[in-house]
């Protein structure tokens, strides 16, 4: 029998140049890269009003300046290692945000710019770029930033404004009114310094709260932080894996180790204190630096909470979850490794 | 209709696009000029022409056998003479063999008579599927006959008929299982008695009420006789017509991984699989035509059509008033796990059970980035994978190291694909992963 061909060569259908030729699934969903930093970089928006209100308006200066040298960062970095230019998808520019929320409020506005190299350069493309980085580089930036301007980072502190008068901070000088954070003054003066200062912890909650006690710039209001990140929950951004076992562990923990005695700490002040609602809901849920399944996002979330209340009470910071993140970021491919993911049925046998 | 069964693990929800054609009564096609019947329609060994250039053909004949292997024979959809015994455009292989008939339009339809199915033994009705040359119609494409033979020491006590349709767009099942509900329920009386079984349960998505009335009054007036058939609504999620999804999401069985139904006796075949049981029974008709989902914003006229097995992409789309100028992909299957082709030579296959002609908006083509771990993959796996480390792996070129990941369990599904929100092609990385960690 011959096979005859039915078309000649020149006559062989013709692969229509117009058309799209790829692989299955042919329709994909409308979240992107892009869509999910950006979102995050506007839930980060509120508190950062809110801050500017708090401290003053340097703090969006600082801010400005750390997301620009970010962005510019990274762009200068991409460029240089041969890469395509990803500036757009808005990694970087969280990144930049994420930085200024752990710098006090009072710093100059210089350090963001060492700080930014640190994070982009060092942290991230160094490292393998977006996706292979293995500690968060907004974090990694803040832990330089504290390790070669320790004074700055721990002293530049803003007590609240009391009167809106948001301008004040330009023409005083920074070191005439800073201040000591709560975390420090209950670590370093105790508990009885806490309450001359700030009041009863149990009047204090609303305020701290709401954001009115001295802290990192986007660190304070504990309302907007939990907004912003419940309304990345009700996007399916993050889960509540993570935030919720990082601080029920600090809690936990805090309630037991955190006071005089066994069982008398208190663990609603331990959470509305330092950055550990902003930790818990947008650093410690970075992607690249967390594991992907909920139970070995569970386990990521209360090591970094039982490591953030061991710096607290025995270590040498007053503060505790930037170094217990990031001392937590490169465990995540082991946890990864412990808790994968349930099979549907096991390959021999199996279950009826 | 609410109804919570369905698989517990993994699925995504893409939008189903049925509203272009769900209400469109099957339409038969006009006889196209010509057509081309690929000689490797289904999962097996291609078949061998028995018939010569220029032989004159009446509708239903054989034209071609499988001698050795896997298979089912071939049989001229319509009458006509062989014009050619060639190569078509295929949507994979670029070309494969085939034969190409010259319709005679003056012939007629072939009268069926219809003959009493009762009476025959489940062997006969075996013998009959297989001559017919029946094959999974819903996509997969295994030969029908094979799937009703399970191995001896496997006792089959269910059978499935799968009608979720899940894949987006397509409602060519869903338009079967209205209007030719009672042929569908009769053909799974016919394999449940090739199979010896006395439960059936017909598995349908809540988002085809129509099809469940249908479907579930047809169940109703055949009554009990041996065989209980009952409509089992689901939820709506993809991949739900996925064998082990289905069987799970039924049955609360789990398919072990590299085994087949059979080893939780059960036996999942698609209804209008079961339709064309019916036909090859009861009518003697050989599977020679099939309904067609013509749909897509790319396409003037969507449409469900039947048409005959060989009929050309290019003479559905002049059928259906052309294309839109904003045409951007044309996909035979479903969206989810259709092949792009690159020309509209290609024939309809027994297999075929759409032709999509996507717009660019329908259609995604943002270039992937890196992944940045974002688990959204390991979510959306129906099947406990890790679609996200295959990928990483392969880019960096230890493909064959991806087994511990499931790579081998994986079928292909697209729903991992689907959620990443870095557009990372990882079915086709998974494809890559499996062919190089077969080779090594």
């Amino acid at each position: 029998m011959a096979i005859e061909p039915k078309v000649t060569k020149d006559q062989a259908p013709a692969v229509a140049a117009m058309w799209h030729v790829s692989v299955s699934p042919h329709v994909r969903s409308p979240e992107s890269v892009q869509k999910i930093m950006w979102t995050v970089v506007a839930c980060l928006v509120p508190p950062l009003v809110l801050s500017i209100f708090i401290f003053g308006i340097q703090v969006l200066l600082i801010t400005a300046v750390s997301v620009i040298s970010c962005m510019a960062v990274e762009a200068i970095c991409q460029k240089a290692l041969g890469k395509p230019v990803t500036v757009s998808d808005g990694s970087a520019a969280l990144t930049g945000m994420l930085m200024a929320f752990v710098i006090p409020p009072g710093v100059s506005s210089l350090i963001p710019v060492l700080g930014a190299v640190m994070a982009i350069f060092i942290g991230k493309h160094l490292l393998g770029g977006i996706g292979y980085n293995i500690f968060n580089p907004a974090l990694l930036g803040r832990a330089f930033l504290l390790a070669t301007f320790p004074v700055a980072m721990t002293s530049a502190w803003l007590p609240p404004l009391t009167d809106g008068a948001i301008f004040s901070y330009f023409a005083s000088g920074v070191d005439a009114v800073s201040t000591a954070t709560p975390l420090a003054v209950m670590k370093e003066q105790g508990m009885a310094a806490f309450r001359e200062m700030f009041g009863n912890p149990g009047d204090v909650y609303g305020t701290f709260f709401l954001g009115w006690r001295p802290g990192c710039i986007g660190e304070t209001s504990g309302l907007l932080i939990v907004l912003g990140g419940l309304y990345l929950m009700y996007r399916r951004y993050i889960t509540w894996h993570i935030p919720v076992s990082l601080l029920g562990t600090i809690a936990v923990l805090t309630w037991i180790f955190g006071g005089e005695t066994l069982f008398t700490g208190d663990p609603l002040l331990a959470v509305l204190t330092g950055g550990a609602l902003l930790g818990a809901f947008f650093m410690a849920t970075d992607y690249v630096t967390s594991p992907t399944t909920r139970a070995a996002q569970v386990a990521f979330g209360a090591g970094i909470g039982a490591l953030t209340v061991l710096i607290r009470l025995k270590g040498g910071y007053p503060e505790g979850i930037c170094y217990a993140i990031l001392l937590m970021n490169p465990m995540s491919p082991v946890l990864d490794g412990w808790f994968k993911p349930k099979r549907f049925a096991p390959p021999a046998g199996g279950e009826k | 209709m609410a109804s919570t069964l369905t698989f517990p693990k993994g699925g995504v929800h893409p939008p189903e696009s049925k509203e272009l054609t769900e209400n469109l009564p099957i339409e038969v096609m006009p006889l196209p000029a010509e057509l081309d019947l690929i000689l490797g329609q289904h999962i097996g060994a291609p078949c061998t022409p028995t018939v010569a250039k220029r032989a004159v053909v009446a509708e239903g004949d054989l034209i071609a056998e499988v001698k050795k292997g896997l298979g089912v024979p071939l049989h001229a959809p319509v009458s006509g003479t062989v014009k050619a015994i060639g190569v078509s455009a295929h949507p994979l292989r670029v070309t494969t063999p085939s034969i190409t008939l010259s319709v005679d339009r003056e012939a007629g339809a072939k009268q069926w008579t219809m003959v009493d199915w009762q009476q025959m033994s489940a062997q006969d009705l075996l013998q009959k599927v297989h001559d017919a040359g029946i094959v999974g119609i819903g996509g997969a494409g295994f030969p029908t006959h094979v799937k009703l033979k399970p191995p001896a020491d496997t006792p089959i006590d269910t059978l499935l008929l799968n009608g979720a349709e899940c894949e987006p767009y397509i409602t060519a099942d869903h338009r079967s299982m209205v209007e030719k509900a009672e042929q569908i329920v009769t053909g799974a009386r016919i394999l449940a008695k090739i199979l010896a079984v006395d439960t059936c349960y017909i598995g349908i998505e809540n988002n085809k009420p129509e099809a469940i009335k249908a479907m579930t009054e047809a169940a109703r007036a055949a009554g009990g006789g041996g065989c209980q058939v009952t409509v089992v609504v689901l939820q709506v999620k993809y991949p739900q017509g996925s064998e082990k999804q289905l069987i799970q999401a039924i049955t609360g069985r789990k398919v072990p991984a590299m085994a087949l139904p059979s080893a939780v006796g059960v036996v999942v075949q698609n209804v209008s699989t079961a339709r064309a049981v019916y036909e090859a029974v009861t009518l003697n008709k050989p599977l020679l035509e099939k309904v067609v989902t013509i749909s897509g914003r790319g396409i003037r006229r969507p449409a469900n059509l039947l048409v005959k097995i060989g009929t050309r992409v290019s003479d559905i789309a002049d059928y259906c008033g052309g294309t839109t100028g904003d045409l951007a992909k044309v996909v035979l299957g479903g969206p989810m796990m259709g092949f792009a082709i690159s020309t509209l030579d290609v024939p309809v296959t027994k297999t075929t059970s759409s032709v999509l002609f996507l717009t660019e908006a329908e259609i995604d083509t943002r270039s992937m980035s890196a992944c940045i771990r974002c688990g959204w993959c390991l979510e959306a796996c129906p099947m406990g994978l890790e679609p996200k480390e295959i990928g990483i792996y392969v880019e960096a070129g230890l493909a064959e190291k991806t087994e511990p990941f499931g790579v081998f369990e994986c079928f292909e599904c697209g729903s991992c694909a689907y959620v990443c929100p870095a557009k990372r092609p990882l079915v086709q990385f998974v494809r890559l992963a499996k062919m190089k960690a077969k080779r090594s």
